[in-house]
C-alpha cells in the first residue's frame, strides 16, 4: 500500500511540475510556435 | 447450350463494367481537352473515394516558384492564380512567413481530411472492436474455467515476491497508464458521447483537463517505464521452462495443472515485453506529438521501410516525402493504434492479478504472497528463495 501511494504521491508531483520545467527551459507551446515578429508581449 | 450462355453473359457485362470504369480515368489526350485541369471523370473518381493521380496539377505550379509567386502582389503576368494556389499546396512554392517552426510555412495542407475520416472511422471502429474482443474473451474465460483458485491447502506462511521498489515502479507505470488510457479515450470518443451529457462548454471543459493531465502525467508513465525496465529485464530473458510452460498452456485452461515457472512465467514475459515495446512506441509517439513539428520520425521510417521492400508485398508504398503537418498526423494515428493494443492486453493482465487469480493481488499489494500460490504458480523461483533463505540462515547462525 505504502509503495502504491508513493506511486500516486510522484505521479502527481510530476504531473504539477512538469509544465513549468518545459517553461523553465523554453519548450512551453508560445516559444515554440510563434516568432518575435509576432510575439505580442 | 444454355449453360454456356449463362458462363459468357457474366463475362461479358463483367468487361464492358471493366471497360466502362477503365474509361473513367481519363487519359492525358482527354485531360488537354480541358487545358490540363480537373476532368468531370476525376471529380467523380475521387467522390467514389478512388485515388486520383495528381500529378497533372502537382507538376504543373508555372513556369517556375519565383514567376508563380513574385506578382503576388502586382499584376500576374505569366502567372495565373491557379499555378500559385497549386505551387502553395504541392509544397513548391518558396514561401517566407514571420511565424516561427517548420510547419508555419505550410499555407495548404489537404492531407487533414483524410486523417480526420481515418481517426473518426476505422481508427475507432477497428479500435473498439480491439477493446471489446478482449473484453467478450475475458468473460468468456471466466464463464468456462472461473477463478484460478490455489489448489492446495495454505500454509500461511508468505514469501516476499515484490520488494518496495518493484511495487512503487510498477504503480507508477500501471497507475499513469490508467489515468493517460481514460483520457486517451475521452479525448477519441468524447466528442460523441459527452458533449449530449454535458453540453459543449461543459465538453470543452473536460476535454481541457484531459489533455492537460494527459500531456504532463505523460512523464511519470516513462519514468515507470524505466523503473520497470530496468527492475525486471534480467528476469524476463526467455529460457527453456518457457516452452514447457507454455506447451501446458501455463496450467490455465486446466484445473490441478502448474507447470513450473522461475520468478516470471512466459506468459508473464509475454506481458513484460509487450509493455516495454508498446512502451517505448508509445512514448516516442507521444513526445513527437507532445512537441510539435520537433521530433518527425515517419517520413524517415517509411523510407526504411521501403527500402527493406516488405509494404510492397502488401502493396503499400509508404509516402516518404510529407509536410510537417501530416508528419503529426501519422504519429497520432500511431499513438492511438498501440493504445488500443496497450490497453487490450492491460485488461487481460488487470483481470489476471486481481479477481482471475485468488492470491495474485498480494503480489503487487503487499508484497507477500502465500507459499502454497508460489509453488503452484512459481515453483522453480520458490525453490531459489528457499535455498537462498537456508544459505542465509546456515551462514548466520542464531546465537
Amino acid at each position: 500500500m505504502k509503495a502504491f501511494l508513493a506511486a500516486v504521491a510522484v505521479m502527481v508531483v510530476i504531473t504539477v511540475a512538469a509544465p513549468y520545467a518545459l517553461q523553465q527551459v523554453g519548450f512551453s507551446a508560445a516559444e515554440a510556435g510563434t516568432g518575435s515578429a509576432v510575439r505580442l508581449d | 447450350m444454355r449453360l454456356i450462355l449463362m458462363l459468357l453473359i457474366p463475362l461479358f457485362l463483367t468487361s464492358v463494367a471493366l471497360a466502362q470504369e477503365s474509361a473513367d480515368v481519363p487519359t492525358e489526350s482527354e485531360r488537354s481537352t480541358t487545358g490540363g485541369a480537373t476532368t468531370l471523370e476525376d471529380i467523380l473518381a475521387r467522390q467514389r473515394g478512388e485515388k486520383v493521380d495528381n500529378r497533372y496539377r502537382s507538376d504543373n505550379t508555372g513556369q517556375g516558384n519565383a514567376e508563380g509567386l513574385l506578382g503576388q502582389l502586382g499584376t500576374r503576368g505569366v502567372a495565373s492564380d491557379s499555378d500559385v494556389y497549386r505551387a502553395i499546396r504541392y509544397g513548391s512554392a518558396d514561401t517566407t512567413v514571420s511565424s516561427k517552426g517548420p510547419a508555419a510555412g505550410v499555407l495548404i495542407q489537404d492531407g487533414g481530411m483524410w486523417w480526420l475520416n481515418f481517426r473518426t472511422g476505422p481508427l475507432r471502429e477497428y479500435g473498439t472492436y480491439i477493446l471489446g474482443g478482449m473484453a467478450a474473451i475475458i468473460v468468456l474465460f471466466f464463464l468456462i474455467r472461473g477463478k484460478i483458485r490455489i489448489d492446495g491447502e495454505k500454509t500461511g506462511r508468505t514469501v516476499t515476491r515484490f520488494n518496495g521498489f518493484e511495487r512503487f515502479g510498477h504503480w507508477l507505470f500501471a497507475g499513469s497508464f490508467l489515468v493517460l488510457g481514460l483520457t486517451g479515450l475521452l479525448t477519441l470518443y468524447g466528442r460523441d458521447f459527452l458533449i449530449p451529457l454535458f453540453g459543449k462548454e461543459g465538453f470543452a471543459t473536460i476535454a481541457q483537463g484531459c489533455k492537460w493531465l494527459h500531456n504532463n502525467l505523460a512523464w511519470a508513465f516513462m519514468l515507470g517505464l524505466i523503473i520497470v525496465t530496468v527492475n525486471w529485464i534480467a528476469h524476463n530473458i526467455p529460457n527453456r521452462v518457457d516452452l514447457k510452460w507454455l506447451a501446458a498452456g501455463g496450467g490455465l485452461f486446466t484445473k490441478g495443472s502448474h507447470p513450473p515457472a522461475r520468478k516470471f512465467n512466459a506468459g508473464q514475459k509475454v506481458i513484460f515485453w509487450a509493455c516495454i515495446l508498446l512502451g517505448v512506441s508509445i512514448s516516442l509517439s507521444g513526445l513527437s506529438l507532445l512537441f510539435p513539428f520537433e521530433l518527425p520520425m515517419f517520413a524517415k521510417t517509411f523510407s526504411v521501410a521501403n527500402s527493406t521492400g516488405i509494404p510492397q508485398m502488401f502493396g503499400l508504398n509508404l509516402p516518404t516525402q510529407m509536410s510537417p503537418q501530416e508528419e503529426m498526423q501519422y504519429a497520432q494515428v500511431w499513438h492511438v493504434m498501440i493504445a488500443y493494443v496497450f490497453i487490450a492486453i492491460i485488461i487481460a493482465h488487470i483481470y489476471l492479478g486481481s479477481v482471475g487469480m485468488e492470491g495474485a493481488f498480494d503480489a503487487m499489494g503487499t508484497g507477500e504472497v502465500e507459499e502454497q500460490w508460489a509453488r503452484e504458480h512459481h515453483s522453480l523461483w520458490l525453490e531459489e528463495v528457499q535455498e537462498k533463505g537456508a544459505s542465509k540462515a546456515a551462514a548466520s547462525p542464531a546465537e
